[in-house]
């Protein structure tokens, strides 16, 4: 009781911070609140979760790219999921998909993504001992992981996994007659998506708060960096969107497992009819995309806040549009509660409703190409120095733009009918979310494993790493265009059958072969990641360069993360190149009024302000 | 605890100022409200589609609304108690605030027997099964505030609830008057759109 008795009313009285210097290993590795802790483990369970994901997509591929291939040396993994002719089991094949893309989406992109840098790089950069409550912050993880262990369990049952794709749409996923997937695989994907959720929240809460509460001294909403900003409205949206999730899922539980007929009306299997009446199927989908859109925007933010950064950093300039980027990220959090019904332009709707929610989805295009163009005149003209992060960060804005501009297409509720459900929708979809967001991932990961692990990753073998990855990802995808313009449709099995898909099958190989390379190529990223943690070149406390609060802490940062006193903040956190000053970067700490020689002219009134005593003795403590 | 604050560093006065806990409290009642927006929204959409059924509201629900009102009044009575150290009358507020909670539940399930005498089950017409999906996921928060409500109440008697340390009978007041909003919200909606 003791706990919960004291009021928290100063940063330093913070009660989770018990600290036990010698914390025992099961403490310190495994059932930690250090945010920092909990951020690695988010990342390495997320990088298991690519590899799975990114696994099963090769055997699908394989399947797509060589259809006539004997597949028995897979047996060993699969078991019976390849027939006794050597081929994929054509149910198999959509429980592949499915979980692909829940696992991509869900466990890598948003619980990897966020997960991971929310949580390492929202007390490190505002200024915090550690979250709001560690607690929480713990129990968001074990959420998380229970939930990952039932899906990864689903994978090897009997009946096989959920398989009515990532989108679970009814009546598919709700009846277990309907396939195998959808009975046990089915009921276990809910629960792990129950548990997901609310690890989501538990995790978005306490970002929020915070984000708000535990700034340090100094640290205004103006003078946030950028990703903290992203990973703000980010958890935003999540704990506006993922609640809705969870009712959309809690009536297909109740129509799953009780009887009743929230989503299904009027059903005929095998003859026979179903008792179900009154129900309705489109509902489902409005309730899952009002999750599903934003959910693609809670997957993108947190890297695009991640690339503000990074560009900024690497081109030594400040991030064009500071208030730009903000003004367009918080559009984009509104807007994207408002255009769910893209996904829904060919269910029937209403054509009048569909020319709505094409004009507010090409709005949303609006802020998207907004944040675009200040990266690209982030980087104009600057010093640009090309670290892998740099690079992948570059590769980033790359995706968002060639994958944003074919949602431009697929927004058009007439052109749609032609492209809804194609591989043109895939391809879209991948550079400008997949690949983008992976992007943004692997990105922060090369930049922040100096603050991570104390030391530095291979730049050689990043260099690598990324130009394989880059050409590949456009060599996977591109082409996805031509076959969805085609007509090719999404998760089908086999297109041997269809006489006018015949002169495609070269170009489904050939992207099968650059998506194994591209696969391949991950490995390279692997062994730099695990060897560099124990055998990388110890990092400098500062090794970009950087102005944010993160590269002001001791080379591997402990529990508390700053071993005196909490830093306090002078200024925003882009002052590169700035005119007139000595360095091309001055780090927030500085305070303005030791820096008369670069600053503008409110800066020098602001100055006055700071109430700092002698420039000098403030400088030992900054250093 | 108070040692740890000297490991820290003193005087690091924050930007801002609002407790973490409270602050936790209202986003987590931000996101039990999309629950619920979410909900009576499909309810809206799937009547809209046709294909459904009127239903006549027990009278227990006004019944209910009531207990459910007056719990609220009783507990920001304790809350106020508390403020003014009124100890005696924190443990009565809070007291009658369970009894009366528990009475609300008590009623909403002879509701559910009512619905089921007029042939209204929770498998069926989506028209019935909202009623249910409502009222059920309303009692399960509201069981979690009951919870709550035990944990004060204990600490109301370990003397731990006084006007210095108001935090958990104040959060305990805000989710529970929120709880009673949102039954009103959810009844005044489905009289609304019968
Ligand atoms: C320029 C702004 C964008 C527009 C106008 C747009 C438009 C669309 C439309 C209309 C669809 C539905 C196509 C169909 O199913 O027929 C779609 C699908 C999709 N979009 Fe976008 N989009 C945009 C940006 C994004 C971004 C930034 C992301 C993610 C970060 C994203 C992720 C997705 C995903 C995942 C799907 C497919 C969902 C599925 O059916 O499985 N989009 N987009
Ligand atoms: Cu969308």
């Amino acid at each position: 009781m003791s706990v919960a008795d004291i009021q928290i009313t100063e940063v330093g009285h913070d009660d989770h911070h018990d600290d036990h210097h010698d914390q025992g290993f099961v403490s310190k590795y495994i059932f930690s609140t250090d945010h920092k802790t909990i951020a690695k483990q988010f990342l390495i369970t997320g990088i298991f979760w690519a590899i799975v994901g990114g696994g099963l997509s090769l055997i699908f591929r394989l399947q797509l790219g060589y259809p006539d291939m004997d597949l028995n040396w897979l047996r060993p993994i699969m078991g019976d999921w390849i027939t006794a002719a050597g081929k994929l089991d054509t149910e198999f094949y959509l429980g592949l998909v499915t979980m692909h893309g829940t696992i991509m989406v869900f466990f890598v992109l948003t619980a990897g993504l966020s997960g991971t840098f929310s949580n390492f790089l929202i007390p490190l950069q505002i200024g915090a001992r550690d979250m709001a409550s560690g607690f929480l912050n713990m129990l968001s993880y074990w959420f998380f992981f229970l939930s990952s262990v039932v899906m990864f369990v689903s994978l090897f049952i009997e009946t096989g996994p959920a398989s009515s794709g990532w989108t679970v749409y009814p009546p598919l996923s709700a009846l277990p007659q309907a396939m195998a997937g959808s009975g046990l695989g089915m009921t276990l994907w809910l629960i792990s998506m129950a548990l997901f959720i609310a690890s989501t929240l538990l995790g978005g809460i306490n970002y929020v708060t915070t984000v708000i509460n535990l700034r340090t001294e100094g640290m205004t909403f103006t003078r946030l960096p950028l990703t903290i900003w992203a990973f703000f409205i980010t958890a935003v949206i999540g704990i506006l969107s993922f609640p809705v999730l969870l009712s959309c899922a809690l009536l297909l539980i109740f129509d799953r497992s009780f009887g009743t007929s929230f989503y299904l009306s009027e059903i005929f299997i095998g003859g026979e009819a179903l008792p179900n009446m009154g129900g309705s199927p489109i509902l489902f989908q409005h309730l899952f995309w009002f999750l599903g859109h934003p959910e693609v925007y809670i997957v993108i933010l947190p890297a695009l806040g991640i690339t503000s950064e990074i560009i900024s950093t690497n081109s030594r300039k400040p991030i064009f549009g500071y208030k730009a980027m903000i003004l367009s990220m918080l559009a984009i959090a509104f807007l994207s509660f408002i255009v769910w019904a893209h996904h829904m332009f060919v269910s029937g709707m209403n054509p009048f409703l569909g020319s709505i929610f094409t004009l507010l989805t090409l709005i949303i295009a609006v802020p998207s190409a907004v944040k675009a163009f200040n990266y690209i005149t982030t980087l104009w003209r600057g010093n640009i120095v090309f670290t892998t992060g740099m690079l992948f960060s570059i590769g980033l804005v790359s995706f968002f733009i060639s994958g944003g501009l074919t949602g431009l297409f697929l927004g058009n509720s007439a052109l749609d009918i032609n492209l809804h459900d194609t591989y043109f929708v895939v391809a879209h979809f991948h550079l400008v979310m997949g690949s983008a967001a992976f992007f943004g991932l692997l990105a922060g990961v090369y930049h922040w494993f100096p603050k991570m692990f104390g030391r530095m990753m291979d730049e050689k073998l990043g260099r690598l790493h990324f130009w394989l990855t880059f050409i590949g990802v456009y060599l996977v995808f591109f082409p996805l265009h031509y076959i969805g313009i085609a007509g090719f449709p999404r998760r089908y099995y086999s297109f041997t059958s269809f006489e006018t898909f015949s002169g495609f099958a070269d170009l489904n190989t050939f992207v099968t072969i650059a998506a194994v390379v591209t696969f391949a190529a991950q490995f390279i990223f692997l062994f730099n990641f695990f060897y560099s943690i124990f055998g990388g070149r110890k990092a400098p406390a500062n090794p970009w360069k950087s102005n944010t609060l993160e590269w002001t802490t001791p080379r591997v940062p402990q529990h508390g993360n700053w071993p005196g006193a909490i830093p306090k903040v002078y200024r925003w956190a882009y002052d590169y190149s700035k005119p007139g000053a000595p360095d091309d970067f001055i780090p927030q700490t500085i305070p303005l009024s030791h820096t008369p020689e670069s600053n503008l002219p409110h800066e020098g009134e602001l100055a006055k302000e700071e109430g700092v005593e002698s420039p000098k003795k403030e400088k030992d403590k900054v250093e | 605890m108070e040692n740890t604050a000297s490991i820290f560093g003193t005087g690091e006065a924050r930007v801002r100022s609002m407790n973490a806990r409270k602050f936790a409290l209202w986003l987590f009642i931000i996101s039990v409200t999309m629950v619920f927006a979410s909900l009576t929204s499909a309810y809206i959409v799937k009547k809209s589609e046709g294909n459904w059924l009127i239903i006549e509201f027990p009278e227990l629900f006004n019944i209910t609304s009531v207990l459910i009102v007056i719990s609220s009044i009783s507990m920001h009575f304790s809350y106020l108690a508390a403020r003014r150290d009124n100890l005696l009358n924190i443990r009565l507020g809070l007291v009658i605030t369970g009894l009366l909670a528990i009475g609300f539940v008590v009623g909403q399930y002879f509701a559910w027997d009512k619905l089921v005498e007029q042939d209204v089950y929770f498998v069926g017409n989506p028209a019935g099964s909202f009623i249910y999906v409502f009222t059920g996921l309303h009692v399960l928060h509201l069981a979690g505030g009951l919870i709550f409500l035990f944990v004060v109440l204990f600490k109301a008697y370990t003397y731990k609830v006084h006007s210095r340390n108001l935090l958990s009978i104040e959060m305990c007041t805000t989710y529970w008057h929120f709880l009673g909003g949102l039954w009103l919200y959810l009844y005044i909606f489905l009289i609304a759109n019968n």
